[in-house]
């Protein structure tokens, strides 16, 4: 048996070998796609087990790798942290790679998709690649790899500006993250072991060292702004809905699902392992910034028309309730308050892995939809469920996992969490005992207006009449994009009902960052029942909800199914109205419409009604042209100041720039002069 | 949790009791309401007779409805059967009522109204688009004031288990507490918007534009209008038991108690009869409020449940 | 009765003047602020004269009954009259919307009681866990000031703010000495009286008693 870090390691250079010998085959794009796909997807089991098997024994591993900088070779080293990130993004890259074998044959007839396959599997060797690092310099080019790979496939479809310009914010926020970054690590470093020592870099080394107490929290604040601006956290978030939607939906449910908790990963790292927690303010902003996103990422989800702009905004929102629990992990760890942090930080684990497995299920549906309709905007389609028997049920699988219903996964994550936020009256500072309930209270707003989104995606989709115009031919798709969205809604399905086994498992996670298991007191009562802290205190039993549920739903089926009178069909009946049109419909403008009006404060909102007059009959309107634009605040208020200071910086600074070689030749000269006196 | 028939008994007698006392509690309403307008009423059985016609009537479907609209009913009435398990009314005692706490049973709740709104929109008319866009956006409100209220309630007895909310209520001393008042205040007010009550929802009206729960059902017919009817009441009487559960918890036997177990249901129908007079009382003073009138009268029930919350940290500990 | 009801009794007290309050943060009509003042005022008074009982200080009776006189029959009757002579339109006006006004009350009900934590430590009396709710009070009457567009919501938001710092005076030391009491509660009819002067005055030049119209009294630049 291969010890984890191996299987790791053989998974990585699987995926660089596929990537290196995909332009070999391009010729025959067919074959190309349909090996390549299969290949990885099996890379991705080998590194799933490997994170698997990482965290169900608790192993570590370490190796030094020959190359690198003179001073400072490539360490990796694998704990269960690591283990866990690698198991979320190769599962999640197992199940995308069977999802594209069929989903990616359909590029194939206007463009060459060699690109997309290299790119594809240096994205995943990018990420896996982060998460072994052990020490920064290998850390920067990994997060390096990941974020040229995937700016590489976001503008895969080039032929669309928008697809261009999106890709250009998107490496613009990714590099502005990682600069922060870097900055934070080379304060790390510098104070482990000086300025002029490279090994310094070394998580070891950082690890090992104390840091003055200000600077710590200076490289903390760095750290969480680049990480915060990789996950998406408002206000960092606007690459967000225009990179995700412009990427192939296998590319975009990798990033929703994976990337994402790369940067999740950065975070907890960098908190729990490198730096030592001392100051409850640190989890205080995270909570904070956290809550934001979820609030604003939903909200903004909420006015969407566009299906993959508002699965991108939803993943703003997940990022929010990951950060969201990871700041409370962090405030109670600065009380000391062991149990409380673990149960805090197993709820953000368990959120990270059920986002992957909801989100990955809903891009892949998504990627479904516009598959066979050619459709992006939902005011378009509806009446799909008669057409994709097959997609219908698993995309509502993932919206009743989005919306945090029982018995499925969303549910579990959403309970723990509430848990954790019930138990802070046991924190001593009384202003935090009093602030953290009323975020309590925002969090449960935000999964209510979830739920409200998911319905209007579902129901605006899915159900009803088809609403445009054009007349399309819409079939299922093909088996293997129906055998990947089966798996992640059996995953969906499995972790929402065996919570405990999954605690038992990921509990070797806490242990190690914080010192506290909290599985002794979460399985106490057996498998059935999921106790955090005591059996009187809470307790939630999956299994038994689900079957409950289940077999009422069955029973009362069949009894009252047993009468023989058949159920008849008729037109709706619609209150006696009479003809009744698909125009007539509920679109997703109007469905959101209440949400406009209460929270419409927060956009740029404008609406305008124009009728025309029936020129016969003056008192008849026989037109209406509704126009409505939306503009996020954030671009005017943050982004454009910035940029528009930037482009300031740069003309001032262009004025050096003459054109006139004799210029040029003096620069050179007052350059050289000045070493010569200065050296 | 004791082995042995008692734990099942009381689970089979309490799900009887939610599955008849609904349709009863119904009809107590529904007369006290009519004598307090000088009609005479059909009677306390009539929803009995209601729901057996429906049953018998044929079920007539819309061309263009899905599996979702058919399977909606089935889904609304279990999750109601399976609220109805886990709320103690009439002991505390009750195995199952550990399978889910009181936000597990929000969310059990929230499959309903998801189900019900998808099944809204499958259809295809406008009618049911409002409701479910109306039911979603009222929903979406309760939420955050249904989490303060029980987080003061939990302060007081240090858990969510509803089960353990009583018993801890029942053995203390009474005190006068102002943070279970104000919580109290706020639970009102949210069942009233979740059971679709006036002043958020007018259950008897016959105009489509003012509907929100009825705009959803209206294509239904036959056996499964029969199934929602039922459920909506059972969701009244299970919103009054878990109230009496929280707040009035005196008078459901305890554990191992059985002979409290004929005072225990001449309580329940006595705190019932209550609540009915109540409920008629609010139903004719007040009336149906504007729709956008609603996120104050919720961010009110907040107000309420966040002073409660603050109220037992300044003034209680 | 024992201390310990008493105090219980003094929690519910203190509980209920912060929900009115609030009230008069949320409502939408002039009767009905008037109507919540004068229930402030009657537990303002209950209040004072359980705390005269427990501590057996008898002039706090006297003050009790000042506070009923006052402040719930005189004070509400004046401005009732006020309302209805100048026919003051019967809506209040606000400049920010309702929820958003009642976000910002509960942040200064929790920024209060934090302020409060340190002397809530140090004080023996019976009262001390209700000078929170006592600056709530003064907070809230201030933020009523403040986001209310008619002048006599003002004028209610600024006896609201004296009912607060009377109940501050109880909670912290057992109530004023008598003779303040006097003074101040005679000094709050004075000011009835003018504010009432005023308004008439007002309403006369600018035809309305709308605060915009009194920004045309700045200069022109």
């Amino acid at each position: 048996m291969q010890s984890p870090l191996d299987l790791t390691i053989a998974s990585v250079l699987l995926f660089l070998s596929i990537a290196l010998l995909a332009p070999i085959l391009s010729f025959r794009q067919k074959y190309l796609v349909t090996i390549s796909f299969v290949a990885s997807a099996l890379a991705s089991l080998l590194a799933a087990a490997a994170g698997f098997l990482c965290v169900a024994n608790g192993s570590t591993g370490s190796m030094t790798l020959p190359i690198g900088l003179p001073d400072l070779p490539f360490y990796i080293s694998l704990d269960p942290l690591s283990g866990f990130f690698i198991l979320l993004v190769a599962l999640l890259g197992f199940i995308v790679s069977i999802y594209s074998i069929e989903y990616v044959q359909a590029f194939t007839a206007r463009r060459s998709v060699t690109p997309l396959v290299v790119f594809y599997c240096l994205f995943m060797a990018g990420m896996l690649l982060v998460l072994i690092s052990a020490d920064a310099y290998f850390f920067m080019v990994s997060w390096e790899l990941m974020a040229v790979s995937s700016f590489f496939l976001v503008c895969f479809e080039d032929d669309h500006p928008s697809n261009r310009r999106a890709a250009y914010i998107y490496l613009l926020m990714a590099h502005i993250g990682a600069i922060f970054i870097l900055i934070s690590f080379g304060l790390m470093a510098g104070f482990a072991k000086g300025f002029e020592d490279f090994s310094g870099f070394s998580f070891q080394a950082i690890r090992s060292s104390q840091f003055p107490h200000g600077w710590a929290s200076i490289a903390f604040l760095l750290a969480f702004f680049g990480f915060a601006a990789k996950a998406g956290i408002f206000p960092l978030h606007a690459w967000l809905p225009e990179a995700h939607p412009a990427a192939p939906s296998n590319v975009s449910a990798l990033m929703s699902g994976a990337m994402l908790k790369t940067a999740v990963y950065g975070m907890l790292r960098v908190s729990f392992d490198l730096l030592e927690i001392t100051d409850w303010w640190w989890g205080g902003v995270v909570l904070v910034f956290g809550l934001l996103s979820a609030i604003m990422g939903v909200i903004y989800a909420l006015m969407q028309n566009d299906l993959k702009r508002l699965l991108a905004y939803s993943s703003v929102e997940n990022v929010g309730i990951i950060f969201v629990c990871i700041g409370l992990a962090m405030i109670f760890t600065s009380f000391q308050m062991g149990l409380l942090a673990s149960l805090a930080l197993i709820a953000g684990l368990y959120h990270s892995l059920n986002h992957a497995m909801f989100k990955g299920l809903l891009f892949m549906g998504a990627g479904a939809i516009i598959h066979s309709t050619h459709q992006r905007n939902m005011e378009h389609m509806g009446g799909l469920i008669h057409k994709l028997k097959w997609t219908a049920p698993l995309f509502l699988v993932g919206c009743l996992s989005i919306a945090g219903l029982p018995p499925f996964n969303g549910f579990v994550s959403e309970w723990l969490t509430f848990q954790s936020f019930l138990l802070s009256p046991a924190l001593p500072s009384g202003l935090l005992n009093l602030l953290i309930p009323l975020g309590a209270a925002l969090l449960a707003l935000t999964a209510a207006l979830a739920a409200r989104c998911f319905v209007k995606v579902y129901g605006v989709s899915f159900l009803g009449q088809w609403r445009s115009n054009q007349q399309v031919q819409v079939h299922e798709v093909a088996w293997p994009m129906r055998l990947g969205m089966l798996l992640a809604a059996s995953a969906c399905l499995g972790l929402g009902v065996f919570p405990t086994y999954v605690l038992g498992w990921m509990d070797i996670i806490p242990e190690g960052l914080i010192g506290t298991k909290i599985s002794l007191s979460a399985a106490e009562s057996g498998w059935l029942w999921l106790t955090p802290v005591a059996a009187d205190r809470a307790s939630y039993s999956a299994p038994l909800v689900f079957f409950g549920l289940f077999a009422i739903i069955l029973s009362v089926y069949v009894i009252f199914r047993s009468r023989t009178t058949p159920v008849r069909r008729a037109p709706a009946w619609d209150c006696g109205f009479g003809y009744v049109t698909s125009r007539m419909q509920y679109s997703s403008t109007s469905f959101s419409m209440p949400t406009r009006r209460l929270y419409g404060f927060l956009f740029n909102i404008k609406e305008s009604v124009k009728s025309g007059v029936n020129p016969y009959f003056p008192m008849f309107n026989n037109r209406f042209l509704y126009h409505l634009k939306i503009r996020d605040r954030v671009w005017h208020i943050l982004y454009k100041p910035f940029s528009d200071a930037a482009f300031w910086l740069a003309r001032r600074a262009s004025r050096l720039q003459h054109g006139k070689i004799q210029l040029y030749l003096l620069y050179s000269f007052i350059t050289l002069i000045a070493l010569l006196v200065f050296s | 949790m004791r082995e042995g028939l008692y734990p099942v008994l009381i689970e089979c007698l309490q799900v009887m009791t939610v599955l008849i006392g609904a349709p009863l509690f119904a009809g107590w309403i529904k007369a006290l309401k009519c004598w307090s307008q000088g009609r005479s009423s059909a009677g306390l059985l009539q929803p009995f007779r209601d729901l057996s016609r429906l049953f018998i009537k044929e079920t007539v479907l819309a061309e263009n409805a899905s599996w979702i609209f058919t399977a909606t009913p089935y889904i609304v009435f279990g999750s109601a059967v399976v609220a109805g398990a886990i709320i103690p009314v009439l002991s505390v005692d009750l195995p199952l009522s550990a399978m889910a706490d009181i936000i597990a049973l929000v969310a059990i709740f929230a499959i309903a109204r998801f189900f019900l709104a998808l099944a809204g929109m499958d259809t295809g008319t406008a009618f049911g688009g409002m409701g479910s866009s109306r039911e979603m956006m009222i929903g979406s409100l309760t939420e955050p004031a249904v989490l303060m209220s029980v987080f003061t309630v939990s302060l007081v007895s240090s858990s969510t288990s509803l089960s353990h909310m009583a018993h801890v209520l029942t053995s203390h001393t009474i005190e006068l507490r102002p943070s279970l008042a104000f919580a109290l205040m706020s639970f009102v007010m949210i069942a009233l918007a979740e059971t679709g009550r006036i002043p958020v929802d007018n259950p008897s009206t016959h105009l489509e534009l003012t509907m929100i729960h009825e705009a959803m059902v209206l294509e239904y017919s036959g056996r499964h209008l029969a199934l929602i009817e039922w459920a909506n009441m059972m969701k009244l009487f299970l919103f009054a038991a878990l109230g009496i559960a929280c707040f009035f918890p005196w008078g459901i036997a305890g554990a191992n108690e059985i002979w409290m177990l004929p005072a225990a249901v001449l309580l329940l129908v006595l705190k019932l009869a209550l609540i009915g007079v109540f409920i008629v009382f609010i139903e004719t003073m007040f009336a149906k409020m504007r729709i956008f009138r609603v996120p104050e009268f919720l961010g009110m029930s907040f107000l309420l449940a966040t002073l409660g919350m603050i109220s037992f940290f300044i003034l209680e500990s | 009765m024992s201390t310990s009801f008493a105090a219980e009794i003094n929690s519910v007290l203190a509980a209920l003047i912060l929900l009115t309050s609030f009230g008069l943060l949320v409502q939408r009509r002039i009767y009905g602020l008037l109507h919540i003042f004068a229930w402030q005022g009657l537990l303002l008074s209950i209040s004072t004269a359980i705390v005269g009982y427990t501590a057996g200080l008898h002039h706090l009776y006297i003050s009790a009954l000042l506070t009923l006189t006052i402040k719930v029959i005189v004070l509400p009757y004046i401005l009732y009259l006020l309302i209805h002579r100048l026919r003051i339109h019967k809506e209040v006006e606000d400049m920010i919307n309702i929820p958003t006004t009642m976000l910002i009350g509960i942040i200064l009900v929790i920024l209060s009681y934090h302020l409060m934590s340190p002397i809530r430590e140090l004080s023996t009396l019976v009262t001390r866990s209700t000078l929170a709710v006592a600056l709530a009070t003064v907070m809230l009457g201030l933020l009523m000031m403040i986001t209310r567009k008619k002048a006599v919501t003002q004028i209610i938001g600024f006896l609201a703010m004296e009912n607060g710092l009377f109940f501050a005076a109880t909670s912290a030391t057992y109530g004023m000495p008598l003779v303040i009491e006097l003074g101040v509660a005679l000094d709050i009819l004075i000011a009835a009286f003018i504010f009432g002067i005023f308004f008439f005055q007002i309403r006369t030049t600018f035809e309305t008693l709308d605060l915009k119209a009194m920004e045309k009294l700045k200069e022109e630049e």
